[in-house]
């Protein structure tokens, strides 16, 4: 009974999955061009006296027989693996088999998807391509397709969410992009002033502008001045206009496929994140933003690299958007959060008073910081782990530690609960945790 | 300290039966702290005591004195820990001055190990290390019987598969 079974199983297997391999764009090769460029840049500035010396040495003649090797051994380079990079999308897998000399194939389960993200570097957008990435807990830099066409890669990423989704793999290809509907929009201005509002911004400009004439005085070395004041001016720069470079533009939109981030001035990036796979979210409220009433919300998904949701928007507006992204849940408001005990003060002095501690029937919600303050949320349905510590300073005080872990390897602690509660608490979060996962969807949202 | 605690939660309600660990892991480390400590001392005072005169030698009593701290400190540790397996859920607790208990639910688990390594070979021993998504999960077993690490990895991975929940 089995054997024709079996028999029919390999017969069928072949016409039944037809897998077409695709290359990527034929543009991808010169991204592999810069690679010497970038070596012989790197050893310049890594050495500078030895590349000087070299430098005089060489004729024209060893510079014109060195480029002549060099740029097509690049070519020959980037075009081989080009040509031996293949992806396909199965029904239930992507597979991409790459390598030259290494083989290398990777097989991705559509309904492990975390999230996927399409970006476009300034340059990719000039060359109208895109890359592709597929957020599954495990996947490396090398698992990303870059690069695509750029329709290429909003059909492709429609038709991996239609098929993760649970769509019938023969009308995947037709679902198409599913429709958004915008959630939020961070206008420039505010975007700009939330980072004048920033310390950390600050710091660094502040840090680039004193350190290096104070070294200058002291040594009187150019090398070491310039050694410092590089990367001071390169934080500073990131942590400025950078982020305003990064975050401008940032829209929130909702869509039966997930949530949509997209954002970017010069790299644009599309991220869309399917339901339920939002681990925890942070509602971060630095001090000089609580007069204007600004939060920035952060998530984590596990295997994604996004850890923004919202970089600036009025606390309501931010709470909005979290109830949408972790459906069910309302953000316990701040009288709702309860501090610890009087007696933690002998613990953490001060600062105890950050603490504070809200349950509901949906989220744990721990928050900490007097200045700077964090509420971090998780959703009961993921909670991997609870755990209860307890350091002897603080059995003397009678208070204990409970930490609720998640699977984007994030830990939400409520620190310095009372002792008799934080027991009671770690039995009841773990049997929440294991019932919260009931009402949970599938991970084929669709089905 | 931690057994009134421990209490507590047994009244509290549905009491899980702990389990302690079997005596094997208690005389392994004892006897590794005895036998490195002790060559330490022979090695100090003989040393000491050739080289610099008999008064020095007295400094070899320092690792006796650790020995015998070790030997109770060790005790208390290993008396600390203990795990039990209720209906949905794993609990492990230890320590004595550091006191942590993880709670872990069976449906969360991804992986179940069973490791042994030469010494603990070497005494019987082996022990049982879970893994769920998150990285923080920081649950072990050490020092189990080996037909009791097989048992416990077997129901494990049993409940596991019926309770599975993922990520």
């Amino acid at each position: 009974m089995t054997t024709p079974g079996v028999d029919d199983a390999v017969q069928e297997k072949p016409e039944k999955e037809p897998v077409t391999e695709r290359r990527l764009h034929p543009i991808t090769p010169l991204r592999r061009a810069w690679a010497p460029v970038a070596v012989v840049i790197g050893w310049a500035v890594h050495d500078p006296d030895q590349t000087q010396r070299q430098l005089t040495r060489l004729t024209t003649t060893t510079l014109l027989i060195a480029l002549a090797v060099v740029v097509p051994a690049a070519a020959l380079y980037g075009f081989l693996t080009w040509w031996f990079t293949h992806f396909a999308v199965t029904d239930t897998e992507l597979r991409i088999r790459t390598g030259l000399l290494f083989r290398r194939t990777a097989h991705i389960r559509l309904e492990r998807i975390q999230a996927i993200d399409v970006t476009q570097p300034l340059l990719a957008r000039v060359a109208g391509v895109a890359k592709l990435r597929l957020d599954v807990v495990g996947t490396d830099k090398k698992d990303e397709l870059a690069f695509l066409g750029e329709r290429e890669a909003r059909a492709l990423r429609a038709e991996l969410l239609a098929r993760a989704a649970g769509f019938a793999p023969e009308t995947a290809h037709e679902v198409g992009e599913a429709p958004a509907r915008e959630l939020l929009h961070t206008p420039p201005r505010d975007l700009a002033l939330s980072l004048v509002l920033t310390g950390a911004t600050w710091g660094s400009l502040v840090a680039a502008l004193v350190v290096p004439p104070l070294l200058w005085m002291a040594t009187h070395s150019v090398w070491t001045v310039l050694a410092t004041a590089l990367p001071l001016l390169g934080a500073a720069g990131a942590s400025s206009v950078g982020r305003f470079v990064s975050e401008y533009d940032w829209t929130v939109g909702e869509s039966p496929d997930g949530l949509r981030i997209d954002h970017g001035l010069l790299d644009r990036s599309h991220e869309t994140v399917p339901p339920g796979r939002v681990q925890t979210v942070r509602i971060v409220e630095p001090l000089l933003w609580r007069r204007r009433g600004w939060v920035r919300v952060e998530l984590d998904v596990a295997g994604s690299s996004n850890s923004v949701l919202v970089p600036v928007a009025p606390r309501e507006v931010a709470e909005a958007v979290v109830a949408r992204v972790l459906p069910g849940v309302t953000v316990p408001p701040l009288s709702a959060l309860v501090r610890p005990p009087r007696r933690a003060g002998r613990c953490v002095p001060v600062w105890w008073r950050g603490y504070g501690l809200a349950v509901t029937d949906s989220v744990f919600a721990a928050r900490q910081g007097l200045l700077r303050r964090t509420l971090a949320l998780v959703p009961h349905a993921k909670v991997q782990s609870v755990r209860l510590t307890q350091g002897p300073w603080e059995r003397l005080w009678r208070v204990a530690d409970v930490h609720v872990d998640t699977g984007a390897n994030k830990t939400v602690t409520a620190r310095l609960r009372d002792a008799q509660e934080a027991a009671e608490l770690l039995k009841a979060q773990a049997e929440r945790s294991r019932t919260g996962r009931k009402g949970a969807r599938p991970d084929r949202w669709m089905v | 300290m931690e057994t009134g605690s421990g209490q507590n939660t047994e009244v509290a309600g549905d009491e899980p039966v702990w389990t302690g660990l079997p005596p094997g892991l208690l005389r392994m480390r004892r006897l590794l702290l005895v036998v490195w400590l002790g060559l330490l001392a022979v090695a100090m005072g003989l040393l000491l005591g050739l080289l610099c005169g008999p008064a020095w030698a007295a400094f070899a009593l320092l690792p006796l004195a650790l020995i015998c701290w070790g030997w109770v400190m060790i005790g208390r540790n290993w008396r600390s820990w203990r795990y039990a397996e209720r209906a949905d859920d794993l609990l492990i607790s230890r320590g004595v001055l550091w006191r942590e208990e993880t709670v872990v639910p069976y449906g969360r688990m991804q992986l179940v190990e069973v490791t042994s390594g030469p010494v603990e070979r070497h005494f019987g021993l082996a022990s049982v290390q879970l893994h769920t998504a998150a990285a923080a999960t920081d649950a072990a077993i050490p020092g189990l019987d080996p037909a009791e690490a097989e048992r416990l990895r077997d129901r494990l991975t049993e409940l596991g598969e019926a309770r599975s929940a993922g990520l």
